[in-house]
């Protein structure tokens, strides 16, 4: 029989307010192997854990329950007291009576009730405790970041200047991201590129960073500090060593007619493409969907201009198999598909444009060469049209999204602003739900927009914009003047609602980390954990979290470079000892427990078994990898023999818990 | 077709493929028919019986026969061949060690169907086409083989053989099955309805545990009804409802590997209807992962043990679960 005690936390009134904690740690008392039992106000206080200690002193205990906030809050902090008090730390058990328990209940009497029931649970599993000892594991000192955009540069190049080797992967042929397609950047009106393309040139030149462009995430394997990362390199038909990025092939390319999608479609570039001028790595990439030669074996013109001797029309995709200590996911955003808009004739008409397609007309590097010009006759335009919020805050979500995209007011700001400062010729209508510009410096720059340069902006929406005698005809509600607008436009600028990238959700199911309903990944907690995710040794940058401007998203990824600098400076890392074993006699080698292991920590092997009368049997039975196992318990609800079990939550301590509780 | 099963088997053990016979033999009464092993022309001749009493499932004993040493014969009608598929994929039978036939069927007979038929003193039954010549203390009679069926081959899922070596017959087709028909019936009822149900079907359990050692799925090196330390041994003896729960669990527990082979039923000497609770598992699989036959195939993973991104989400569940 365990010596118990019991330590009953009141949480000032967030526990005390709605369960009677005097009644809690008196009838918790008269539970069997209880010898103590007390209630005081803040239990993880220094005061409340020194009564821990010394009751574990004074009494002998052999086992603690502290009945207070979730574990996920203060498990680690109770182990720690009772291990510098003598006692195995996983020897105490967390009762759970606040998030449970407390805020969930307004009546003091069934919250007393719970909150009794909960700790006599608690008690029943810490009967049956065992001391755990943890191990270790090596932790290898190189992290992967997943993404080439401003977030996954950021943190790669913070990273590195800590002296740790970091590989970025980049799914297109150059790093830089969304970044590199604005024209200018709020609130300070200074050039995206002036400030992007610097960094991306430390980070080529970086001797601590990797750039691995044009490639995909294919699996990822293991935990903590040991993950086993395969990345598919996919073929450019370039040799990266030898391409000078020259740029003659991408001028002699006979095959004109592809669609360019740095500039999102507006103009074409030809089947060997360098991105930009600014690429990094600049190193031209032939694209297999259009490229004559690799679809019927004639042409080579590029490769017959290149002096490098780089192209190779017979490069096949690589798979690299590396190994991380740690990962940060910075997969980005993009704008939301404006197919289901149709009230707004994007499909319509080329002179409905989304706001990213609009910072590539602004852009001195753009289709126009910076010139604003309607893509439908190269005519200037002189009345603009803006509509926020397109597919953002839309309630039900069918259409759109339910969030706020957070960076569309700001932007659209930034572009009336632009319009009418290059073009004073020009009339330019903003229509809003609300506008929203916390930030620093934030509302003094929309109010510039409207108080300086004359933005006029309208509280409401556009309901229809039709295409009629090359003008695009835009109906809209003016909600403060209570009337219906009729604007004859010679362009709308839709800002659309950004999504986290396509590639996040098979990233995230690869990772085992958790992601909401909108696929943004989920924080371990949003307040107090926010760059790192649920799943230890993954952490998250930029917009891939949530939507984010450029500010927000370089100060994002700084933290999560020093999450990941604060884990790679550690040699071991201490194991989880809450892991699962099979017990052979019981194994029938049916392979369910195999199936299910998310860590891929089980496997089989034959073993020789004493049969009866000297005969020696041979079985298949599980084996589990304790390194491996994250002790998520999967295997012990698949095996059907009841063969797997959880050390620290076994299946007997369940039960005793589940009878605990129905008793 | 006893003729061209039990020639098989003498075939079988003397070119060599095989070094035993897995049949069946006569037992006390003449439609209690028992699996056996057989070594020799001799006991074949003289005892190999099949016929339309022959319902056991021979699967689960090629577990223990497949591991004796080298190979066994083994006669399959097509739902066993469901279980074989199974249990290869639970990595329980050795494949190598068998050499497997399969006996395409008609369907076999249930005593108490014969009995129901108004049959008295029954000495023996012999199949004749459509009909079953019936021997009795008062004479041959004859009756519809149809109505002489057990339940479960009335309700015939597929005469598919699967994964045999050879077959005897005519490879079969999967058949259009009104086995979920009393499924339904028992989900249209209210959860009191149901309960009282279950509780008076389950009252006359003896715990003879006849289910659980017939069961192909049921095949666990150690059951955990049988385990002092699996928390769950004494659970099931503690009182009349905890008992029931025995059935509930083991339910549970083949969910998802159970091939509907309704061998439970059969062997339930109290007659419960047993292999309704599995089939309620099947019905709610299909319902909600899409059609699923354990043992069907040897690459299918089991949606029980699978995840996939479009798998339903738990909150469905719950909702079915409310809302009946």
């Amino acid at each position: 029989m365990q010596k118990i005690g019991v330590f009953v936390c009141w949480c000032g009134s967030n526990i005390a307010a709605t369960v009677d904690v005097q009644a809690v740690s008196d009838a918790l008392a008269h539970e069997p192997g209880v010898v103590f039992s007390a209630n005081y106000q803040y239990m993880c206080s220094q005061a409340g854990q020194d009564m821990i200690q010394e009751k574990i002193r004074e009494f002998a205990l052999t086992g603690v329950v502290v009945c207070s906030c979730s574990p996920r809050m203060h498990e680690a902090t109770f182990r720690k007291t009772c291990e510098k008090a003598g006692l195995n730390p996983y020897m105490v058990e967390i009762a759970n009576i606040r998030e449970q328990c407390s805020w969930i209940h307004k009546d003091k009497q069934t919250g007393t009730e719970k909150a009794i029931i909960l700790g006599r649970a608690a008690i029943a599993k810490v009967q049956l405790n065992a001391p755990l000892t943890a191990g270790t594991s090596p932790v290898i000192k190189r992290a992967l970041v997943i993404g080439g955009g401003i977030a996954g540069i950021q943190t790669a190049l913070d990273i590195a200047d800590a002296g740790f080797p970091v590989d970025i992967v980049e799914k297109k042929p150059t790093i830089g991201g969304k970044m590199t397609q604005i024209d200018k950047t709020f609130p300070t009106l200074d050039c995206a590129a002036c400030i992007l393309t610097p960094k991306m040139v430390d980070a080529a030149q970086n001797e601590n960073i990797s750039i691995i462009s044009y490639a995909e995430v294919e699996s990822v394997k293991g935990f903590v500090g040991n993950f086993s990362v395969k990345i598919r390199k996919k073929a450019r038909f370039v040799d990266e060593t030898k391409c000078t990025g020259c740029g003659l092939c991408t001028e002699k390319c006979p095959q004109k007619k592809v669609p360019n999608e740095f500039n999102l479609g507006l103009d074409n570039r030809r089947a060997i493409y360098i991105p930009f001028a600014q690429a990094v790595p600049k190193v031209a990439t032939i694209d297999p969907n259009y490229c004559t030669m690799l679809k019927t074996g004639k042409c080579g013109v590029c490769s017959k201009v290149c002096t490098a001797g780089a192209i190779d029309y017979r490069q096949q995709d690589e798979i690299m198999e590396r190994e991380y200590g740690a990962i940060v996911a910075a997969t980005g955003f993009e704008p939301i598909s404006m197919e289901k808009f149709g009230e707004f004739a994007y499909a319509q008409s080329p002179d409905v444009v989304t706001s990213l397609e609009f910072e590539r007309l602004m852009n001195a590097a753009g289709p126009t060469g910076g010139t604003l010009l309607r893509p439908s006759d190269g005519a200037h335009p002189h009345t603009l049209v803006f509509v926020q919020c397109v597919g953002s805050r839309c309630d039900g979500g069918e259409k759109g999204k339910p969030y706020c995209s957070k960076i569309c007011c700001m932007y659209t700001a930034k572009h009336a602003m632009l319009t009418r400062e290059k073009y004073p010729d020009t009339e330019v209508y903003v229509f809003y739900i609300d506008v929203r510009t916390p930030g620093k410096n934030f509302d003094e720059f929309y109010r510039r927009a409207v108080e300086d340069y004359g933005v006029h902006y309208i509280k409401g929406m556009v309901g229809k914009v039709v295409p009629e005698n090359g003008k695009l005809k835009v109906q809209a509600s003016d909600l403060l003047g209570g009337r219906q607008l009729h604007i004859d436009a010679d362009m709308v600028v839709l800002a659309a609602a950004i999504e986290p990238d396509k590639s996040a959700r098979p990233l995230a199911t690869m990772l085992t980390a958790s992601m909401d309903t909108n696929d943004f990944f989920t924080e371990a907690h949003p307040k107090l954990r926010p760059v790192e995710s649920p799943t230890a040794g993954v952490f998250l940058s930029g917009a891939c979290q949530g939507p984010k401007d450029i500010p927000e998203t370089v100060a994002q990824a700084g933290a999560a470079a020093s999450k990941v600098i604060g884990l790679l400076v550690k040699d071991h890392l201490t194991c989880n000892p809450c892991v699962a074993s099979s017990n052979e006699l019981m194994c029938n080698g049916c392979s369910a427990c195999e199936k299910v292991c998310p860590y891929g920590a089980i496997s089989y092997i034959d073993k020789e078994f004493r049969g009866p009368n000297r005969t020696t049997l041979v079985r298949r039975v599980a084996q589990v990898n304790p390194a491996v196992c994250q002790g998520c318990g999967a295997c012990t609800v698949a095996c059907p023999s009841g063969a797997m079990d959880l050390a620290g939550f076994s299946n007997a301590q369940i039960m005793s818990e589940v009878d605990a509780i129905c008793k | 077709m006893q003729e061209r099963v039990k020639a098989k088997a003498i075939e079988l053990l003397e070119n060599g493929a095989c070094d035993r016979v897995l049949g069946w033999k006569a037992g006390e009464f003449f439609y209690d028919v028992t699996p056996a092993v057989f070594t020799s022309r001799e006991e074949i001749e003289n005892e190999f019986v099949y016929g339309p009493f022959c319902g056991a499932n021979q699967s689960k004993y090629l577990i223990a026969e497949s591991r004796k040493g080298g190979r066994v014969g083994a006669f399959l009608k097509p739902c066993d061949t469901c279980s074989f598929q199974q249990l290869q994929k639970e990595h329980r039978i050795l494949r190598e060690n068998v050499y497997a036939v399969g006996v395409q069927c008609a369907g076999m007979c249930d005593i108490e169907a014969v009995k129901a038929a108004g049959m008295k003193g029954i000495l023996g039954a012999e199949d004749q086409g459509e009909a079953l010549l019936v021997r009795t203390m008062y004479g041959d009679r004859t009756m519809d083989r149809a109505a002489a069926l057990a339940e479960r081959c009335k309700v015939c899922k597929s005469r598919k053989l699967l994964g045999c070596d050879e077959i005897i017959g005519d490879q079969g087709e999967e058949l259009a099955s009104a086995r979920f028909d009393e499924v339904a019936r028992l989900e249209a009822m209210t959860p009191d309805e149901r309960f009282a149900f279950w509780r008076n079907e389950l009252s006359r359990c003896i715990r003879c545990n006849a289910c659980r050692n017939v069961c192909p799925a049921c095949s666990c090196e150690k059951c955990v009804f049988d385990n002092p330390d699996s928390g769950a041994e004494n659970k099931a003896a503690a009182n009349s409802f905890e008992e029931n729960l025995f059935h509930i669990i083991r339910a549970f527990h083949v969910a998802g590997r159970c091939t509907d082979c309704g061998e439970c039923s059969r062997v339930c000497p109290q007659h419960i209807p047993l292999h309704l609770l599995n089939r309620k598992f099947i019905k709610d699989i299909n319902e909600l992962y899409g059609d699923y036959q354990a043992g069907a195939d040897m690459e299918t993973r089991p949606p029980l043990v699978n995840f996939q991104t479009d798998d339903p989400e738990p909150s469905i569940v719950h909702e079915r679960g409310t809302n009946r």
